[in-house]
């Protein structure tokens, strides 16, 4: 089902409906300013949404479809208004419009991107995965943005490990860090229904990271749900082992870490430490969101959703050279 | 009248009151003897389940498959259990391994208002026809409405009865009766209890939940667990067979195992101490004592006003990591004070 065909782009600017010509247009010697790579979202629940929210205040992409399976759902309506080119056929539609994007964000579950990984290499897109599938590579901006470009799919992680692989690494890289261990505690009222039925994929996917890009030798993840109300902001502990920690050359590894990952996600922070008690380095990181789609407090959104976009914005920068 | 199982925690819980340094001597003599008994299961493995062994909440001086290997060998009629929180184990580094070393019956846990997290793993057990419950924790935490739906979300997934979870002990008879009955009234499969003993209720929150439907009742030998410890199985064994219930294990085997094995093993007599009922009036997890008084150590505050702090702070199982930063929070001076002195000398 086709709502509005993707002829031309259209954005919100300042409160106003802006239109943007199509960049075949532009190919034939029209010359454009506001250049955009034109990206597919699947998924139109809570990470598609705000995914959305992020990607109308781009420089360099632009949403070319809004694809969901279900005509009622909320997601739907609210691109519809904002004038975003929407549809209920999700990946069917890519395969029928393979022009409509370049850059698919797949934002369904991790059962889902494994049926769609394949479709979307046959068609040539290149795949930024946010569900825990772990079909292509992880990717991480801060650690390994450059790798990404590469690949024709590469996957996000979870919001877990977006906060704490860029510190394992930092950890690993000065220190010799023994066992390291993660907590990452979310509101349950941001963990959506794809977060609850994907806790097993979510908390193996976050393991597997700290191991294979955070460069631990030994790791484990916990990951808690906090039903409290008000919402809790999204909180990550991490412990590592160490025999005889230098802790100024820790400290000043883990502050350059929170500035360089403020610079895609504003609301990343360190809460506490790095302090060493009881015998374990302990560094607590909170996130707190930008509030593009859901409030404050779902930092575990905003922090992947973040990433991605970094991900994506970097590839068509590349693309627009 | 009908039959109460009793599903013993005493290699679970227990590891908790221990710091999770349960020795493969006490696992193997323990099984032994409460096989003889007639105990209908014993859980096994690190007080947080499998998976659970951690710097969050402490870490085991036997690995899961250590201690799971071991009960196996001494267990010929009494089924081996385990117990598992989603987010703390998954299915491939840890239900995988379980069943593998031989445990034949689960309980999955969850804190009591996210039963979703647990489907995957109940619906994946099931299908590999294991016997399974599923578990709702810090049941005191939500409306009995709330309970009422998650169990039925659990029961849904295909879980064969659903316990809820008196972890902070901060239960009133009355809660247990509203709880406990509801959930009797509207699902079809078991219901059983898990009470523990900070305000010394353990044993008649237990009754309560019996009188109310419960048919299973989770706890331990000496009360031996977390915090205050648990439900005493040996004086609620005592009390319900004077009330004519038929029961499947030896009161005089368990009373026996109690005393020789169970009791050299407790760090600790069992009173009812300041920080335990403070915890329960608090309504935070019990297992948090250990990190609480380590913390309160470190940062030189005082365990309770730390367990006063989390209960304002409503933190759930397996948040163990809000311990630090409160104590660090609590040891810092209190900067307001001077601020409002100097405004005061300034007037």
């Amino acid at each position: 089902m086709l709502y509005n065909p993707p002829r031309a782009q259209l954005r919100i600017s300042r409160g106003f409906l802006v239109r943007e010509p199509l960049r075949h247009i532009r190919a034939q010697g029209e010359r454009i300013k506001m250049e955009k790579v034109r990206a597919g979202i699947l998924g139109t629940g809570n990470i598609g949404t705000d995914l959305l929210m992020k990607i109308l205040r781009s420089d360099v992409i632009s949403c070319g479809i809004f694809a969901g399976q279900n005509p009622d759902s909320k997601g739907i309506a609210r691109a519809r208004e904002l004038g975003v080119p929407v549809t209920c056929d999700s990946i069917r539609y890519i395969e029928k419009y393979p022009d409509c994007c370049e850059i698919v964000f797949d934002a369904t579950s991790a059962k889902v991107h494994a049926e769609h990984a394949p479709i979307l290499k046959r068609l040539g897109k290149y795949a930024i995965d946010l569900t825990p599938a772990h079909v292509g590579p992880f990717c991480v901006p801060q650690v390994n943005l450059d790798q990404a470009m590469d690949l024709p799919n590469v996957n996000c992680v979870t919001c877990g490990g977006q906060a704490t692989v860029p510190i394992a690494r930092a950890l690993t890289q000065v220190a010799d860090v023994k066992y390291l261990e993660v907590v990452a505690t979310i509101s349950s009222k941001s963990a959506g229904a794809g977060t609850r039925n994907n806790i097993d994929e979510f908390t193996q996917t976050t393991k597997d990271a700290l191991i294979e890009l955070g460069g631990c030798r030994d790791a484990k993840a916990i990951i808690i749900l906090n039903p409290a109300e008000p919402p809790i902001t999204m909180r990550n502990t991490v412990y590592a082992l160490i025999d005889d920690p230098d802790m100024d050359l820790i400290r000043r590894a883990i502050h350059r870490v929170e500035t360089e990952l403020k610079r895609y996600v504003p609301g990343y922070r360190v809460v506490l430490g790095p302090i060493l008690e009881n015998g374990r380095v302990t560094t607590t990181i909170e996130v707190t969101g930008s509030g593009d789609f859901l409030p404050a407090y779902a930092g575990n959104l905003d922090i992947i959703t973040c990433a991605a976009v970094e991900i994506a914005e970097s590839y068509a920068r590349r693309r627009l050279l | 009248m009908s039959k109460i199982r009793f599903f013993d925690a005493t290699l679970r819980d227990g590891s908790h009151a221990v710091r999770h340094q349960l020795t493969g001597e006490f696992i193997s003599s323990y099984c032994e003897a409460m096989d003889q008994a007639g105990m209908y299961t014993i859980v096994v493995g690190h007080g947080n389940g499998l998976g659970a062994s951690s710097l969050q909440v402490g870490r085991s001086l036997l690995s899961d498959h250590d201690m799971l290997s071991t009960a196996r060998r001494c267990l010929k009629h009494t089924r081996l259990g385990a117990y598992m929180i989603p987010g703390f184990g998954t299915i491939r580094d840890n239900l995988i391994p379980a069943m593998e070393d031989g445990v034949e019956l689960f309980k999955l846990g969850c804190h009591c208002t996210e039963a979703d997290t647990t489907r995957q793993h109940i619906e994946y057990l099931r299908r590999e026809g294991k016997e399974v419950y599923g578990v709702l924790m810090n049941y005191h935490m939500t409306s009995t409405e709330r309970l009422l739906e998650e169990a039925q979300k659990m029961q849904s997934y295909g879980a064969q009865g659903v316990i809820l979870m008196d972890s902070a002990g901060a239960s009133t008879p009355e809660m247990v009766r509203r709880s406990i009955g509801t959930l009797v009234e509207h699902l079809y499969v078991l219901v059983g209890f898990h009470p523990h003993n900070n305000m010394g209720l353990a044993v008649g929150n237990a009754y309560t939940a019996i009188q109310e439907g419960a048919r299973i009742i989770d706890g331990t030998l000496r009360g031996f667990g977390a915090g205050a410890g648990n439900v005493q199985l040996e004086a609620l064994s005592a009390l319900l067979i004077r009330e004519g219930y038929e029961l499947r294990q030896d009161l005089y085997a368990m009373m026996d195992v109690s005393e020789k094995l169970v009791r050299p093993v407790m760090p600790e007599d069992r009173a009812l101490t300041d920080v335990s009922i403070v915890s329960g009036m608090a309504g935070v997890f019990s297992s948090f004592k250990t990190q609480v008084l380590a913390a309160a150590g470190e940062f030189h505050v005082d365990p309770r006003d730390i367990f006063m702090e989390l209960g304002r702070r409503k933190v759930v199982g397996g948040q163990e990591d809000m311990v630090v930063a409160v104590a660090e929070e609590l040891s810092r001076p209190v900067h307001g004070d001077t601020e409002s002195y100097m405004l005061e000398s300034l007037t």
